[in-house]
């Protein structure tokens, strides 16, 4: 009906992003390096030109973390990247890596009042451009406070306990991190690939706030080696923040899960990532992948695990996934890639079964169509399947990634500690505590799994709440 | 790091290293395990725990060479470190007292047996061993086993130690003369524990196995461990490794055992030839 209408005066047609450089898709669906190459200080200049400076800017808004989005473009359009960096750090303690997987085209981008008439400001490759920048000429450390002289315990390294603790080392507190793994990062390192995440830049961040002072004890699993009340009643933490994730894969409850060749999405990007299985032999981890590979699913997860496996030398790669192209959670960018890199999206079906041969291999998998329906509870609509519409795909391998639920061994072994029925934490979201004084959460643990920068804005909550309980705390 | 305080060379293809891990130590029990990644390249890969000293602060574990990660482990010498020691993790071993308990142990199994023997002995048990092997040169724990058990019998396949038979052999025969059996706990090679519980099922005697099902964290966040127990789909690190043996899909099991044979090969052969010439 809009454009039956015709505009009365001819406006300059909406501009476009200042393109970023990628790797070649038929070259990087054959190797593991990042596949988008980050702005050129020319490039990064002339997008910067382009905001507008808002006097009342809503971008703001829509970042968890309220990173100073105007102020710091101001200064990359005077060339001044070193302080665009510090500008951004004031409020985001890891921002080479929000810069790459923050879904902006849902958060500050979808609010950049720029945006409403043209393609929104590149907000996150302009982040990224800065990041990147300074942590090549080598970042001065901020100034700190003097020493409160109390400690927090941060259990789980990822972008919650990691946000958690710089914020908090920069208030004086004395922090500790302790991270089940043998590396820090959680998601970041484990599960989001190489060719989107490089992990020297996760480990660069995190040495970043080593420098600041944060403590990490790694292969330390709380809940089982130490109990959270130890640590709080003999090993002299004052507070403790829980950011342990959303862990726990879930898998469909149909017949044939349990073959060989079904595989978690956790399972198969720990093995490649975290213990770079993609460097099989010289890394002794193994990677088992077929010749026709069927993803399940339809977010990020699902696109990581389908590009890996073209990485890997797959043939045919398959998101397979219930809904419709719309309905996707996976960041716009991802999908992209994905597509054009060969991956092919099999939409509105559904698994049934996966079968097996005597061995246990996977020789196929059964799928029902699906259509839309009504609208479900989350106010999309639901896919119900077709009758009579069944059919086998011809796969030797799946993976599944169709969510992840919170891992209970930390929660399991805190006596009273509120949870819904989902196993998540109950928390007060104002300051981030949990139903017991002293504890906090926040991140996948609290909304279950959810986005990178949600989980950040979540520890920076939980910092500000542990300092003002601290702070009223007399002891 | 963790510190390599002793090291004893069992039998030919079995080691036993203890290890400096206070904070483990400390809180371990009978039934857990320890996740072990040797070096950087390193994969991560289960152990239990054999033994611990809360004092010293040590934890030992015992092992089977059976490819890379375990050659690499059976390498170190008293003094090197192994990069990463992750645990306890698991379930521990429910050892109350609930009057005859056997406990078989099969080839290394039987090293992961003895601390939870001695702690159903302990708990008050009378305890009775079957401890198996294929030959006598790899029976081990003999004289530690005998030592706490009430009554101990030995089965090797070849004949060269004991009763010439299986671990089952022995059960059988128990069984058969109709002695009052409350439990039995069965740790050892996927056949083994496959076998005992086929022997107590029509008896209905509760039967507990140590399941050894691939690992790749070990605290339950990779499904790589799942295994069906009465139906359900359940992890091994967190929900056991200790499962009732008449539920468990011992096939399925085996078959996913298998998973990585070829991948494992290569890896071993590549060491093999690596290692070889220096
Ligand atoms: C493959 C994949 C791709 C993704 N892609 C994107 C993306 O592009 N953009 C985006 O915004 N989001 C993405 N996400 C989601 C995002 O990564 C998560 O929402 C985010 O990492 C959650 O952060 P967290 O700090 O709450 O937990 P996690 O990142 O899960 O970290 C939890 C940490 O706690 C540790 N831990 C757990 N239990 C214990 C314990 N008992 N003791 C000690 N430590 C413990 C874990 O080892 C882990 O290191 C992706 C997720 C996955 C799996
Ligand atoms: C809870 C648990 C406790 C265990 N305790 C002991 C013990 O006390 N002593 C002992 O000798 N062995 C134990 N095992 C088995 C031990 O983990 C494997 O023998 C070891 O991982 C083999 O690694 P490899 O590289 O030397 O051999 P590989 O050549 O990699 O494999 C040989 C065989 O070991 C199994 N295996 C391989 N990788 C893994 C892995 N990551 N996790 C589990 N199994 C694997 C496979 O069945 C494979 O066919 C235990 C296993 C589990 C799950
Ligand atoms: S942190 Fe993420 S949401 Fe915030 S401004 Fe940067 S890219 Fe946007
Ligand atoms: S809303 Fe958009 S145009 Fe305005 S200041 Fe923010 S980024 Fe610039
Ligand atoms: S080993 Fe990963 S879930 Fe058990």
């Amino acid at each position: 009906m809009a454009d039956e209408k015709k505009p009365k005066r001819k406006r300059k047609p909406p501009t476009k992003k200042e393109p970023m450089p990628e790797q070649d898709p038929s070259v990087r669906r054959g190797n593991f390096e990042e596949v988008a190459l980050g702005y050129a200080a020319e490039a990064a200049i002339r997008e910067a030109e382009k905001c507008m400076q808002c006097r009342n800017p809503k971008c703001v808004a829509g970042c968890p973390v309220d990173v100073p989005i105007k102020e710091f473009i101001a200064l990359v359009r005077e060339g001044k990247f070193m302080e665009a960096a510090e500008k951004i750090k004031e409020t985001n303690t890891l921002p080479a890596i929000c810069g790459r997987v923050c879904p902006q085209e849902t958060q500050c981008e979808a609010k950049c009042i720029y945006g409403i008439r043209n393609e929104a400001i590149a907000i996150g490759r302009l982040e990224r451009f800065v990041a990147d920048f300074a942590r090549e000429k080598g970042e001065p450390l901020p100034e700190l406070p003097e020493k409160i002289g109390k400690q927090v315990a941060v259990v789980g390294s990822g972008p919650a306990g990691l946000t958690c603790a710089g914020d908090l080392i920069k208030l004086g507190y004395d922090v500790t991190i302790f991270e089940a793994f043998h590396k820090p990062g959680g998601v970041l390192m484990y599960g989001i690939p190489e060719f989107r995440l490089p992990k020297d830049i996760v480990e660069a961040e995190v040495e970043f706030l080593e420098k600041l002072g944060v403590k990490i004890r790694y292969n330390y699993v709380v809940g089982k080696i130490r109990q959270v009340k130890e640590l709080m009643e003999e090993d002299g933490f004052d507070a403790v923040f829980l950011g342990t994730g959303a862990g726990a894969p879930n898998f469909m409850r149909i017949p044939g899960m349990t073959l060989v060749d079904v595989f978690s999405a956790n399972e198969f990007l720990t093995r490649v990532n975290l213990m770079k299985g993609y460097l099989f032999p010289e890394y002794d981890t193994p990677v088992k992948i077929g010749q026709k590979v069927a993803v399940i699913g339809g977010g990020n997860v699902a696109m990581d695990a389908a590009r890996t496996s073209l990485r890997l030398g797959a043939e045919e790669v398959y998101i397979v996934y219930r809904r419709s192209r719309e309905q996707m959670p996976a960041r716009l960018e991802e999908v992209h890639h994905a597509e054009e890199e060969g991956v092919q999206f099999k939409l509105l079906i559904n698994p049934t079964e996966v079968i097996g041969d005597e061995k246990g291999n996977v020789i196929g998998m059964k799928c029902i169509r699906m259509e839309l329906g009504e609208k479900d509870a989350s106010g999309r609509r639901r896919p119900v399947p077709i009758e009579g519409s069944e059919f086998v795909m011809d796969v030797d391998t799946v993976i599944v990634a169709i969510g992840n639920s919170p891992n209970p061994i930390v929660t399991e072994s805190i006596p009273g500690l509120e949870l819904s029925k989902w196993g998540t934490i109950v928390i007060d979201e104002e300051t981030g505590m949990s139903s017991i004084p002293g504890i906090f959460a926040g991140g996948d643990i609290v909304t279950g799994a959810a986005t990178v920068i949600s989980a950040m804005g979540a520890g920076k909550t939980a910092a500000e709440g542990i300092h003002k309980y601290l702070s009223e705390k007399k002891d | 790091m963790y510190e390599i305080k002793f090291k004893q060379v069992l039998n030919p293809v079995t080691k036993m290293l203890v290890v400096q891990a206070p904070d483990i130590a400390k809180v371990c029990k009978a039934g857990q395990f320890v996740m072990i990644r040797v070096n950087e390249t390193g994969e991560r890969f289960p152990l239990t725990i054999a033994d611990f000293d809360r004092e010293k602060g040590t934890v030992t574990i015992v092992f089977q060479e059976v490819g890379k990660s375990t050659q690499l482990l059976g390498r170190l010498e008293v003094g090197d470190e192994i990069l990463d020691f992750v645990g306890p993790l698991g379930k521990a071993t429910h050892t109350d007292d609930i009057g005859t308990v056997v406990v078989i142990g099969g080839g290394c199994g039987s090293a992961i047996a003895y601390p939870v023997a001695r702690a159903f002995k302990e708990a008050g048990n009378h305890l009775i061993t079957i401890n198996g092997a294929r030959s006598m040169s790899l029976l081990l724990y003999r004289e530690e086993m005998k030592k706490i058990s009430d009554e101990a019998y030995e089965t090797t396949d070849d004949g060269s130690c004991g009763v010439h038979g299986f671990v089952t052999t022995v059960l059988g025969d128990l069984i058969q003369q109709g002695r009052k059996i409350d439990l039995v706990f069965a740790v050892g090679p996927v056949p083994m524990m496959k076998f005992v519980a086929k022997t107590t099922e029509d008896k209905k005697i509760p039967t507990i196995v140590s399941l050894n099902s691939i690992m790749v964290d070990g605290t339950g966040m990779c499904g790589a461990c799942r295994v069906t127990v009465g139906g359900q789909m359940k992890f091994a690190c967190v929900d056991g490794p200790e499962f009732d043996g008449h539920e468990v899909d011992f096939d399925e099991l085996m078959g996913r055992l298998n998973a990585y044979t070829k991948q494992e090969e290569k890896s071993e052969e590549l060491y093999a030839s690596e290692s070889g010439g220096s």
